[in-house]
């Protein structure tokens, strides 16, 4: 579904990311691992159109994405830190996502915004929420029209066990309807029964592309989290 | 697409604290400033100078410092399927909208009451422009360095430049040159400035223009012809749309 081809983008010196290419197919589910700043953000970024690589293309669906917007409309996007306008109250920001998306799909999927409350919150202004509840709406809004993929940047930093709990269910939910999901995250045990695939990347290359079962039989670690440790050492 | 967003930008900014304040103050010192004397020439006089420094001020600094604090907003926009020139435009549509609105109300509208003669519009106009064209300028300044606190720092120097500096360079000049005719080199300098145009154009209408003696006639005579003016208006509009074009260049390629 999104096929990234020896995709190549530096900042200044750093190289962000260096010749990656990768397959992401239909109802698979993965996690991107790897340590701080080693181009987890960037490689997301670069498949959202908002980082332009230096070299290498990203195609959607056979489609190179350059120059291109309307894929979007099939993406939903949890950004690693979600800041609004200060006096749109959470009911705004609703609407606005939804008058920007209208004609993209016709049912919206308000799921999660009743199973995290915040139909209770719909007055409140985005200054006075907290860095969770934020996350919440965050999460919420990637949630919400029913996109075919779905890209979540640390989706459960700053969320509470409850809520977190609650986003996972979700994300096991919409995998099972067949969908794309690429999750990044430090939080490893909590990924174990979500994640059917591991992209592991270091210093901006993607070290392996596995699936659970080919890690767990490599490492002979049932746990992820064994798992990559045992990879890291 | 655009038209919703530039709705939600609007509806955001015109709750903005720093805004409503901009606002009243702007009506305070207008109401005041024709309150105080009975010759509305002298009021249009001291508010001309208020439009021309503190508008470009506000509208440089606001815009900047918006955009700022909207990244990681415009980043999450940036991810839905919206083109970046849209983006882009209704951002700077929504500034400039909102600035204006609140020049409009803060001085377009008690000039228009208390005033309403032609020199009136003419000042109402160049603020218009002044807010438009230092948004503008803002977005340019905003999109081209990537750290605020120094963003913050070009667009105060800008302003600085558009309202300070330019003049003193001009000035200098002046006196470097004073025994060639500076005339026509003038002309050309000052049109070269958005401020000192706005300037002119209200001084002209204002029929002050013989205290400036031969430099003030020339002018004069440039600026009151029917080219003068329509050349002038048509600089004023080159500088609203110059930068915002730039800047939207930049935008499109940028890595958010």
């Amino acid at each position: 579904m999104i096929i990234a081809s020896n995709v190549t983008k530096t900042f200044g010196k750093l190289k962000a990311l260096d010749n990656v290419s990768v397959m992401c197919s239909k109802g698979q589910t993965i996690a991107l691992i790897g340590p701080n700043g080693s181009g987890k953000t960037t490689l997301i970024k670069s498949m959202l159109g908002m980082v332009v690589p230096d070299s290498g293309f990203i195609t959607f669906d056979e489609h190179n994405i350059l120059h291109n917007w309307n894929y979007r409309s099939r993406i939903g996007y949890m950004p690693q830190i979600g800041r609004y306008p200060d006096n749109m109250r959470i009911g705004h920001v609703f609407e606005m996502m939804k008058d920007l998306r209208k004609n993209s799909t016709a049912s919206t999927d308000e799921e999660l915004i009743t199973a995290f409350g915040l139909d209770k919150l719909m007055h409140k202004k985005m200054q006075t929420l907290s860095g969770g509840t934020r996350q919440k709406v965050s999460a919420s809004l990637a949630f919400l029209f029913n996109p075919d993929v779905l890209i979540l940047d640390e989706p459960t930093a700053g969320l509470d066990p409850v809520a977190s709990e609650i986003l996972k269910q979700k994300m096991i939910q919409e995998k099972e309807k067949g969908k794309l999901i690429l999750i990044t995250s430090h939080v490893l045990s909590e990924l174990d029964d979500v994640v059917s695939e591991i992209i592991y990347m270091q210093d901006g290359q993607l070290k392996f592309h596995k699936s659970l079962e080919q890690l767990q039989e490599d490492t002979g670690q049932q746990k992820l989290a064994k798992a990559i440790a045992q990879i890291m050492k | 697409m655009m038209q919703t967003m530039i709705k939600y930008v609007v509806l955001d900014l015109i709750k903005n604290r720093i805004i409503l304040v901009y606002t009243f103050f702007l009506l305070l010192m207008s109401v005041g400033m024709f309150s105080m004397d009975e010759n509305t020439t002298k009021g249009i006089m001291s508010l001309m100078n208020l439009v021309l420094i503190i508008i470009p001020l506000v509208s440089i600094i606001f815009s900047t410092i918006y955009v700022y604090n909207s990244s990681e907003f415009i980043e999450l926009l940036a991810a839905q399927p919206l083109k970046r020139k849209s983006l882009w435009l209704s951002i700077y549509s929504g500034l400039a909208l909102s600035l204006s609105l609140a020049f409009m109300i803060g001085v377009g509208i008690p000039v228009l009451l208390f005033d309403g003669t032609l020199t009136g519009w003419v000042l109402v106009l160049s603020g218009l422009f002044q807010t438009i064209i230092f948004t503008g300028i803002a977005l340019l300044a905003a999109v081209k360095t990537r750290d605020k606190a120094k963003g913050i720092g070009v667009a105060i120097f800008l302003w600085f430049f558009f309202t300070l500096i330019y003049d003193g360079l001009v000035l200098l000049l002046l006196f470097q040159f004073s025994d060639y005719p500076l005339e026509k080199p003038m002309i050309a300098l000052s049109m070269l400035n958005p401020v000192d145009l706005s300037r002119i154009l209200i001084l002209l209408k204002l029929d002050i223009s013989a205290l400036m003696g031969y430099t003030g006639a020339v002018f004069s005579n440039f600026f009151g012809s029917g080219f003068g003016m329509l050349l002038s208006v048509l600089i004023l509009f080159l500088w609203s749309a110059v930068p915002v074009w730039f800047s939207l260049k930049q935008f499109q390629r940028k890595d958010l």
